[in-house]
């Protein structure tokens, strides 16, 4: 029997509809839809899978702003047990370090882990650095780009696969661990349409900050960062023809030979 | 005079070529503000392989030679960087953004409550030799400029194939680093490892990518490929549900092209895959929707059925019907 698998879970602004504007020289999320950053779903995927074979509880973690907390919920109809938020106006601005400090002490709080499963990176920073950086807080192994779990032995070693150049290798590692989830590993299951208006009226979600955690503000957000961004720019699409071909197939494959055949 | 490392990775004492662009860029940086360029190579029976790679920049490579180093071990290349960096305390070290490159500076990070530039596509130093650098974020639509504040050593992981590799005529000297430690793997053990030909279209000059709206009808898009003396590519979903390996996958989480010329087949052109084919030559698409957001990305969008159009250009390449 496992003891708490906890997946650590960050809502994004869908990647193409987050403009940005040049005069002000900042990113505009206001018009994009938020989502469950998609690896994340993966990682829940894979946790609740872990919990069927070898039960346990299932925890989502999650650091950011309130409205976050539909998400959180729809975790939680997805299957999970319970969900945290830690939401504090301190943590604006962070950057790895203070994220990874801030989820690690929260999971320390949570506490009884076996697991703790990320996605391999987040749609919007994508540095893919948190889940090693919370590894090294915790004083855990870490392994990134799983794609699955084969095996956890009563011995209290898991059987992991991980992608790399080339292939894959298969890693056996001591629980606890902590592991980044590949992205479109798994099928990510829709929630249960009874458990999610449950989870949508009368799940509790719990709402820690920074206080609860025993950090301070100097820790955290902007001043407990170890980097600055000093400036955004908008990395244009190359210019280009954009000549739309249309037709019937034939004459199309006949256009499309044409413009190839330079190239032969 | 401080130090600028950059981390030097190898499988079985092949060692990986971004590796070799991020010390031949760190060899400039360090020709221009002043700082020894070290580079950090772990392996097993990689000190005769040291000659080779010392000579992209280094003026000192630091070999670690051990057994249990020969494949990429989060644990045990953590706790060796950690003996390194506080034996010599360096300036800087930096990373080729691979895989493994990301996962152990990710950690390294943290141990030493220093500040990580993540995959960056531009590197320097500013007055205060703060190390600076440019991220793409949101699927590579937009940069941030991003700088290390105050902690050292500063890290950055840079991108594969942003630098050019180079080669440098002047001497280094290559030393052995006993650490005296022991280097067992207690957490983490490798049972086994399948690798396949890794196939690198990274450098390819022409390149079919297939997307989804191929169905994953491989055999379709390999045939034209051939046809057109090109390489094959395909965007993540492909690569996820296994119809290709990831090593073909064009994007911000796979190979950027520099080819004269993609041809692609069903992508509908989402930011994590337009970033990894901006520097091509000519971009053809074929997508059933005019509007696909592709359109931006292609010189010319040819607009139909892959499965009315591609069996006839087929035809036409194999010249079994007149153009
Ligand atoms: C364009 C851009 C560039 C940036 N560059 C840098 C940089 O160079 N260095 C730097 O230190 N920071 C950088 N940041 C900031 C960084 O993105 C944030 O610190 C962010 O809070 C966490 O990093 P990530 O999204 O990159 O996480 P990743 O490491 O990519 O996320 C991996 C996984 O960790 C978990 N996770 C991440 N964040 C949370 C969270 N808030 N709550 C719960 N789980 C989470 C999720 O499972 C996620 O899938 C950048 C941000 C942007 C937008
Ligand atoms: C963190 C992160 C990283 C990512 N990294 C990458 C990456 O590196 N590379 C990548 O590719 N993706 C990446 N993605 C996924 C990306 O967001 C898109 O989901 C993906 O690129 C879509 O692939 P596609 O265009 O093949 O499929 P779809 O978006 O499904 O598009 C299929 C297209 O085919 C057209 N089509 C369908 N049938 C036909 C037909 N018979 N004839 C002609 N046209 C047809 C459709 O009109 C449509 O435009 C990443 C996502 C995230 C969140």
């Amino acid at each position: 029997m496992l003891r708490n698998i906890i997946v650590a879970l960050k809502v994004v602004p869908k990647p193409e509809e987050v403009t940005f504007n040049p005069e002000t020289k900042t990113v505009d999320r206001s018009k994009a839809r938020n989502e469950i950053n998609p690896a994340d779903k993966n990682a829940l995927e894979l946790a609740l899978r872990l919990k069927e074979k070898y039960g346990g509880k299932v925890i989502v973690v999650s650091m950011g702003p309130p409205i976050w907390d539909k998400y959180l919920r729809l975790a939680v109809a997805m299957g999970a047990d319970d969900a945290i938020l830690i939401s504090d106006r301190a943590l604006a601005g962070s950057d790895t370090f203070p994220t990874t400090r801030t989820l690690a002490t929260a999971i320390k709080k949570i506490g009884n882990y076996d697991i703790i499963l990320c996605g391999e990176e987040s749609s919007d920073g994508g540095t893919g650095q948190v889940p090693p950086g919370i590894g090294e807080w915790l004083d855990i192994p870490h392994i990134t780009f799983i794609s699955d779990i084969i095996e956890i032995s009563e011995d209290g070693w898991a059987e992991v696969k991980r992608t790399i150049k080339g292939g894959h290798e298969i890693l056996k590692v001591k629980l606890p661990f902590i592991a980044a989830v590949e992205l479109g590993c798994n099928t990510p299951r829709f929630p249960d349409f009874r458990r999610k208006r449950w989870a949508d009226r009368e799940f509790q979600l719990t709402i820690w900050n920074i206080g609860d955690l025993g950090l301070n503000p100097e820790e955290v957000g902007l001043k407990g960062s170890k980097t600055i961004v000093v400036d955004l720019e908008e990395v244009r699409p190359p210019e280009r023809k954009r000549e739309v071909l249309t037709g019937a197939p034939d004459e199309l494959a006949k256009k499309l030979y044409e413009l190839l055949k330079g190239y032969l | 005079m401080e130090e600028l490392w950059v981390f030097i990775e190898q499988d079985e004492g092949e060692v990986e070529e971004s590796s070799l662009e991020v010390l031949s860029k760190a060899r400039e940086l360090g020709d221009k503000y002043g700082f020894e360029v070290v580079a950090i190579f772990l392996g097993d029976g990689v000190k005769n392989k040291a000659e080779e790679v010392g000579k992209h920049g280094a003026s000192k490579v630091l070999v670690v030679d051990n057994p249990n180093l020969r494949h990429y071990n989060s644990e045990l290349y953590s706790k060796v960087m950690e003996k390194l960096i506080m034996k010599y305390n360096p300036n800087t070290v930096l990373f080729s953004a691979t895989r493994n490159g990301r996962d152990l500076a990710g950690r390294i990070a943290v141990k030493f409550k220093s500040g990580l530039l993540a995959h960056v596509i531009s590197l320097d130093f500013d007055e205060s030799k703060d190390l600076v650098g440019k991220v793409p974020g949101f699927g590579g639509n937009i940069a941030a400029v991003v700088k290390c504040i105050e902690s050292r050593p500063q890290l950055a992981t840079v991108t594969p194939g942003v630098f050019e590799i180079k080669e440098y005529k002047s001497t280094f000297e290559v030393i052995e680093e006993d650490l005296g430690v022991e280097l067992e793997p207690k957490n983490i053990k490798i049972l086994s490892k399948e690798k396949g030909e890794y196939i690198d279209i990274s450098k390819s000059e022409k390149v079919v990518v297939a997307g989804m709206g191929t169905g994953g009808r491989m055999d379709l898009v390999e045939e034209l490929a051939k046809l057109l003396g090109a390489d094959v590519g395909v965007t993540r979903p492909l690569a996820d549900i296994g119809v290709a390996p990831r090593d073909i996958q064009i994007g911000s989480t796979g190979v950027t092209l520099k080819s004269k010329l993609a041809l692609i087949l069903g992508a509908s052109g989402a930011p994590h895959f337009t970033s990894g084919i901006k520097d091509c030559g000519l971009v053809i698409t074929v997508n059933k929707d005019p509007e696909a957001p592709i359109k931006e990305y292609s010189d010319y969008l040819v607009v139909g059925d892959i499965f009315e159009i591609i069996p006839r250009l087929v035809k036409l390449l194999r010249g079994e019907e007149n153009a």
